[in-house]
């Protein structure tokens, strides 16, 4: 075997602290190296043409490059030795960048460091057999789980794309998050007007399925072919039948059900329909509130329903569906209040979030749009909006900002004025983050023509005295304390991972950060895609969003979901285990840890015997570590070349 | 019987002796044993540690290592001021470089660090709102509204501390409730009253505990309870200058939790030292009493009326 070594100098990156000459010219006395370089950009294309012409030339049968992180550039180089002809598992990569020259300063280690680790790469490599994928056909349907502005644009693009949609939503309507806001910023438009007929072609879409109260239960196969369990919850009408009428709500006696649209500012009969433009619009009972399941009689709308959809009896039910492609879209929840005692939320009946702000100003709210306090009815002339709560602070583990509450503030102050004309607005902030298009003259729009006072810092209390409330704060620039009494506090809450949020990762076997936030396969160049292949992300589950961003990514999902179902057949990894069917000893050992599914128990001239499903396969390797006998081999990670990398490290 | 090592602190030996008294009776009333730690020193109080961290540690340690060889489940003290100087002792003897020198500095080091809460920590949690309610049926301080007032330091830092909610603590209130009393939302409940800066700035302090005592009593507080000697000096001995500052008159008695929580089991006037509060507590008496004449039901009226007499 002839082996080329081509260490990167990546300008500084490595050059700067290891001695790549040096690196290459102690690579020539490996067993099997007949040439060796040092060059300055292996992945640019001067330095993939040098390994191009080096395989050439010298009729090289495999390529160690030393640079940086496989993450990074183990798909080009693959495809670079592919071009010479070579299989594009004959190649190794030595990191020699994050595991050496980032973290360390002494040449000389370095140097030795990286010697060592292209060693092994080398040694590897001498064991490496070319490998061929295999081709699996796709199912060319796509679930979208979510369904806010995100989900929706995700899955009327795809739609559109004349692929089949599966909507899953956990609430009994779609629309998330910007169904309850009244107006959106900086244009200051109806949301529901805006959103409302999105909402509407997705219920029109002969190609959407909607599956709403519902969840995804369980999810195996791999991508092209997913199978997805989805839980229907019961909503205790029958909705092929309901009209959504609204006779039942009318007539409802349980007036006191939670109501999860409005925020919990109002109160909600017990069979209820969230809000006029719901999709679907369709009745859901609350059992914890309707009497007859709290108290067995009752049955109202059961009499009155014309349709005689109620059913009291309804269970949960699941369905699977065939998909190729996942969309998650799960979005937010907004910060806990309470979890500032000083602050008094969840205490105080008129220190509210702005989300319970954004209820009190939209005209289906429960107030019908007039400002009023919870507490007493009686309409605030005095707002103080407090900035930052749940957000870039660190004591309640919420350090990053959510982004969008600078902007929703501004509005919110903006269409204070415009309800309530002789009111005065306050806002504390910390600073203004108001980055995106027209989004800075909006906020100075709030201050220079509506005349809202902003005081820069933070607030350390809020407390009642008589029926208003003193908001004690610093004012940072002018370096004193401030005290205010206002009629309403309106807390502008941050966002957090939705509920839930890790449990759904785990079963979409995806990543999520330590604020369960799910994470992007690479932060500026993948933003939309997972690690895992064929599960993308759109809007605010891989982070705090405002509505253009999250429509932004909801389409790029879909165009990454019509790309891939461009093609017909996709070819798999064939880094998968194989059996060694002699070796194999049939104890099923292999079949219980395989966290996938992908190992099952066949019958080989009876005996039982394993066998990998080779399209199920993720190449993870943990039964390999499991056989007792050797007998299950991960392909290019196999024992021998484990051992052989071992061995090139601990020379004497 | 449950065994705790006491640390009365300085203040429990002079300028609040009744909450040293009281927290002693009501103690031995609800079966909590007090074994006072022999040969105790000041713990340095707010003094030490602003100077040196290093020489206030070696004060409260000399302490923990002699509660330490005291067969006690923990270390208690009434004293927030105290209770931060040894909890934060014990929480800056885990780097174990700062116990060494620590150690360097006393006669006998401190081993194992016990366990060290307050006596109001010990009463919500060994005995309880519930036990409490359960054993004064009759709700005996029924009538009486009070503002409970913990002070800063009482809970704070919470990760120090590590007791009740920092910004909203609520130990005293569940007691409080227990017993009968009706607990007003008191906004300022962690708020400073100025503490010690009543030498060098009056002006401060009368401001400060101004406001407490303003705030309570637009709220139609009978009374303040506090679990502070400090705090409660401030409010109860300087509500006149309290006064002139705030341009009203106030007429509030400030109890420790206590003194209120011994009224309620009956306990004799004298081991309670009702008769060391500045502002006469008449008014709280008189709030209960005529609650109590209101609803004759009440089955321990007869016992508590001759003490609340003697007192008003």
């Amino acid at each position: 075997m002839k082996i080329g070594v081509f260490v990167c100098h990546c300008g500084s990156n490595i050059a700067g602290t290891v001695d790549t000459a040096r690196v290459a010219k102690a690579a020539m006395e490996f067993p099997e190296v007949t040439f060796a370089s040092d060059t300055m950009y292996a992945c640019s294309e001067p330095g993939q043409d040098a390994i191009v012409e080096a395989i050439r030339e010298k009729g090289l049968d495999g390529v160690v490059v030393a640079s940086c992180t496989p993450r990074m550039h183990e798909p080009t180089f693959r495809r670079t030795v592919e071009r010479a002809g070579l299989n594009r598992y004959m190649f190794e990569m030595a990191n020699i960048r994050e595991h050496v020259s980032w973290i360390g300063k002494d040449m000389e280690a370095n140097t030795n460091k990286a010697i060592e680790l292209t060693r092994i790469a080398a040694e590897k490599l001498r064991r490496n057999q070319p490998l061929y994928p295999k081709q699996f056909e796709i199912n060319k349907r796509v679930l979208v789980v979510g369904g806010g502005v995100a989900g929706i644009q995700a899955a009327l693009d795809c739609a559109d794309g004349d692929r089949e949609v599966v909507l899953v939503e956990k609430r009994s309507t779609i629309g998330g998050k910007m169904a309850k806001l009244d107006k959106t910023f900086p244009t200051v438009d109806c949301s529901s007007c805006i959103l409302g007929p999105k909402m509407v072609d997705v219920a029109q879409h002969p190609k959407i399925t909607l599956y709403a109260m519902s969840e995804v239960e369980e999810v195996g196969g791999y991508v092209g072919n997913f199978e997805v369990k989805i839980k229907k919850k019961p909503a205790y009408v029958n909705w092929d039948l309901c009209t959504g009428c609204g006779l039942c709500m009318e007539k409802c006696p349980a007036k006191k059900s939670t109501d999860y649209f409005n925020e919990n500012l109002g109160k909600t009969t017990a069979i209820n329909i969230p809000f006029p433009q719901a999709i679907p619009k369709k009745a859901v009972i609350d059992p914890d509130f309707c009497r007859q399941f709290t108290k067995g009689k009752c049955s109202v709308c059961a009499k009155l329903c014309p349709t005689k959809a109620i059913d009291f009896e309804q269970q949960e039910e699941f369905v699977t569906e065939q998909v190729g492609a996942i969309v998650a879209a799960t979005g937010y929840d907004v910060f806990d209040i309470s979890k500032y005692g000083e602050y008094g939320g969840g205490r105080l009946p008129d220190v509210i979030t702005s989300l319970q702000y954004e209820r009190l100003l939209s005209a289906s709210g429960p107030t019908g749009g007039h400002v009023k306090r919870p507490s007493d009815g009686r309409e605030p002339k005095t707002v103080v909006f407090v900035q930052c709560v749940g957000s870039r602070d660190k004591s309640v583990g919420r350090p990053y900002c959510s982004g969008f509450c600078c902007m929703y503030t501004a509005k919110q102050a903006i269409l204070t004025k415009d309800h309530i004309p002789d009111s005065d607005s306050y806002v504390f902030y910390m600073d203004i983050r108001a980055p995106g298009k027209m989004y800075d003259e909006f906020t100075r729009r709030a201050m220079e023509e509506y005349g809202t006072q902003y005081v820069r810092g933070r607030v350390s209390m809020i407390y009642p005295k008589g029926d208003k409330y003193v908001v004690r704060g610093a004012d940072t620039l002018l370096g004193t304390q401030v005290e205010l009494e206002a009629d309403l506090v309106v807390l502008a809450a941050g966002a957090e991972a939705a509920v839930g949020a890790p449990q759904l990762a785990e079963k979409l076997r995806i990543s999520y950060d330590t604020y369960g936030f799910y994470m992007e396969s690479h932060p500026k160049l993948r933003p939309v895609e997972t690690n895992t292949a064929g599960v993308y992300l759109a809007g605010a589950c891989q982070g705090p969003k405002d509505i253009p961003a999250s429509v932004a990514q909801g389409s790029a999902a879909a165009s990454k979901v019509l790309a891939m179902f461009a093609k017909d057949k996709l070819e798999n990894d064939p880094v998968i285990s194989m059996v060694d069917i002699n070796r194999c000893i049939g104890c099923g050992k292999c079949i219980q840890v395989c966290p996938f599914g992908a190992v099952k128990e066949v019958d080989f001239r009876g005996q039982p015997k394993a066998e990998v499903i080779e399209t199920v396969c993720q190449g993870c390797g943990i039964c390999t570590a499991t056989c007792p006998q050797g007998a299950i081999q991960l392909s290019h990670f196999t024992d021998n070349q484990i051992l052989a990398e071992v061995n090139a490290l601990c020379q004497p | 019987m449950r065994n705790f090592a006491y640390y009365p602190g300085c203040s429990g030996l002079g300028t609040s002796m009744e909450y040293d008294k009281s927290t002693r009776a009501v103690c031995k009333a609800l079966g909590i044993n007090l074994m006072d730690i022999n040969d105790w020193s000041c713990c340095g109080s707010t003094p030490a540690h602003t100077v040196d961290h290093l020489l206030s540690s070696a004060l409260s340690g000399r302490n923990l290592a002699l509660a330490e060889e005291m067969e006690a489940e923990a270390m208690i003290t009434p004293c927030p001021s105290c209770l931060s100087n040894l909890k934060g002792t014990v929480h800056r003897l885990s780097d174990r470089g700062f116990r060494h020198k620590v150690n360097n500095l006393l006669e006998k080091p401190v081993q194992r660090t016990m366990p060290v809460k307050s006596v109001l920590q010990i009463l919500d949690e060994e005995v309880g709102s519930r036990e409490l309610a359960e054993r004064l049926p009759e709700k005996p301080l029924r009538g009486l509204k009070v503002a409970t007032y913990y002070g800063c330091i009482m809970n704070r830092p919470p990760e120090v501390m590590q007791f009740d909610d920092h910004e909203h603590p609520m130990a005293m209130d569940r007691l409080m409730q227990a017993l009968g009393a009706e607990v007003l939302p008191f906004p300022l409940k962690v708020e400073c009253c100025g503490a010690s800066f009543g030498i060098p700035r009056k002006d401060v302090v009368a401001t400060l505990s101004g406001r407490l005592l303003d705030t309570a009593q637009a709220l139609g507080a009978h009374a303040m309870v506090t679990a502070c000697p400090l705090c409660q000096m401030n409010l109860d001995l300087r509500q006149g200058q309290a006064a002139s500052v705030m341009g009203k008159e106030f007429n509030m008695p400030v109890f420790y939790y206590t003194q209120l929580i011994g009224v309620a089991l009956g306990l004799p006037q004298k081991e309670l030292g009702l008769s060391k509060l500045c502002v006469k507590p008449s008014i709280a008496f008189d709030a209960m009493r005529s609650n109590r004449e209101q609803e004759p039901v009440s089955k321990s009226a007869g016992k508590k009326k001759p003490e609340t007499k003697e007192n008003s």
